[in-house]
């Protein structure tokens, strides 16, 4: 039977690695080379990378550590941010992302979801969905989370679901960084409502919220990001404790990967 | 050295950085001349059917691996994708002709209950038939591995049945891989599947070694 997954989210700022607080950046927590031998060692499922740089001048940069990254991930490595062309989408497949993450372009431009999962296969075309409550009324927001466009996720997704996309990355802006949980009203109408897999994202504070994300949000793959960056060997633990409430989940195999760094370190 | 063979449809990086971990010496080939000089042919792939034959076919890479492959029994990997397109054909949006190596046809995954999401998408166990053939020997168990796919392998025949080295279950049995002699394919994803991944690379490494 296929397996849940436990998906550590990266968001990769200017060269560093932050944390997101109502999509707004805090801290600086560290680098991406780091963080993602951290999460092959111990067993993560699945690694996403944004790049959620307020602008694109580094963009460059991004190019060189995704390519590097490829090099050392040897679990899916998913790449999001500034996707908005069907180039952009090969040049990342081709340094190593396995899927992209494509969010303001997809909703502006359906035929670009249409044209990607055509060119490309939708398994690697994840359409993620960025979601805050107005009026106690859910809604998609695009372009970083700055811009409402009053529509309503389920729709949404749904039509993206029929555009072509291979899964659904759904973030809660209200609880993003907010170690409240997950906003598992929305993840189980966005869940209920499609056929493809849906990632959560936004407010774990403990493991039991990735329990919660899968038994009542009934998400496919339970992603956190912050959490991961200030525990103590993180993603072991999660897994352990989803395992022991009795959660298919991939044991927490420990695998030493022996890639020299070149640079030793980039601060 | 391994081929990997670039037909504008893969993530092939991810396939050759496996590989160079396990000290094994790839190249990419952009074009068919290569394939006579390697000691063993990969290919890898994401996508849809009829455009990974239409480029192979392009790029001329179809009568090349008939040769080295199918006449001269060249070691051959086909991961995902690259195992769909040497089945006899494959239904994916229409009909299309493969390469007809393995008497398999390529079908829509279609789960009995509404419970199973398409793409199946993820970690999931293989039931290794037997001893698991060369890929899969010695492959500590429970072999998880990474699979996203939403068509797969349908044996024709009883004989093409027996090609099967082991499946995992979606709402309904899914090919995981198959051998035939030199021939091997697998619809996970070895250089994505971590150790478990890693050990089934190194396995086909050391056959391509003895074969070479």
């Amino acid at each position: 039977m296929l397996k849940n997954r436990l998906i550590a989210c990266l968001l990769w700022r200017d060269g560093l690695i932050v944390q997101s607080v109502n999509f707004n950046h805090t801290n600086f927590v560290g680098d991406a080379l780091t963080a993602v031998d951290f999460f092959n060692t111990w067993a993560i499922d699945e690694i996403v990378i944004l790049d959620v740089s307020r602008n694109a001048e580094k963009r460059d940069l991004f190019f060189r550590i995704i390519d590097e990254l490829s090099a050392r991930s040897f679990v899916p490595l998913t790449v999001g941010g500034k996707i908005r062309t069907i180039e952009d989408i090969r040049k990342l497949l081709q340094i190593g992302a396995d899927k992209v993450c494509v969010n303001s372009e997809a909703f502006k431009n359906s035929q670009f979801v249409m044209q990607a999962a055509e060119m490309f296969g939708s398994q690697c075309i994840v359409v993620s969905i960025d979601v805050k409550k107005i009026n106690d009324q859910y809604r998609v927001f695009i372009n970083n989370g700055q811009t409402d466009t009053g529509t309503d996720p389920v729709g949404w997704a749904k039509q993206a679901e029929a555009l072509g996309a291979g899964e659904i990355f759904l973030t809660s802006i209200d609880r993003d960084g907010s170690r409240e949980g997950y906003d598992l009203e929305l993840i189980a109408k966005v869940s209920g409502n499609v056929r493809i897999p849906v990632i959560a994202s936004g407010g774990v504070g403990d493991w039991q919220h990735f329990i919660d994300g899968i038994a009542k949000g009934k998400a496919d793959a339970v992603s956190a990001a912050n959490i991961f960056h200030y525990s103590e060997q993180s993603t072991k633990k999660a897994k352990n404790f989803m395992r022991a409430s009795g959660l298919n989940i991939r044991e927490p195999e420990f695998y030493f990967i022996n890639t020299p760094r070149k640079p030793k370190y980039r601060i | 050295m391994i081929a990997i063979i670039d037909y504008k449809m893969g993530n092939l990086r991810s396939i050759a950085n496996a590989f160079g971990l396990l000290g094994a010496e790839t190249v990419i080939a952009q074009t068919p001349e290569i394939l006579s000089k390697a000691e063993a042919i990969v290919i890898p792939g994401v996508g849809a059917f009829r455009d990974g034959m239409k480029n192979l076919q392009e790029l001329g890479f179809t009568n090349a691996l008939q040769e080295e492959v199918a006449e001269n029994k060249k070691p051959f990997l086909g991961v995902c994708l690259g195992l769909q397109l040497i089945a006899k054909r494959s239904f994916e949006n229409g009909e299309y002709e493969g390469l007809d190596w393995i008497d398999f046809d390529v079908k829509k995954i279609t789960p009995q209950s509404g419970n199973f999401r398409i793409p199946h998408m993820g970690w999931n166990e293989l039931e290794i038939k037997g001893e698991g053939g060369v890929l899969l020997q010695g492959i500590p168990k429970p072999a998880v591995v990474y699979f996203v796919h939403s068509y797969f392998l349908q044996p024709n025949s009883k004989a093409s049945e027996k090609l099967v080295t082991s499946t995992c279950f979606h709402g309904e049995t899914i090919t995981a891989s198959v051998e035939q002699e030199n021939i091997f394919g697998c619809q996970f994803h070895p250089e994505k599947s971590q150790n478990t991944g890693l050990a089934v690379l190194r396995n086909f490494i050391e056959f391509a070694k003895k074969h070479a």
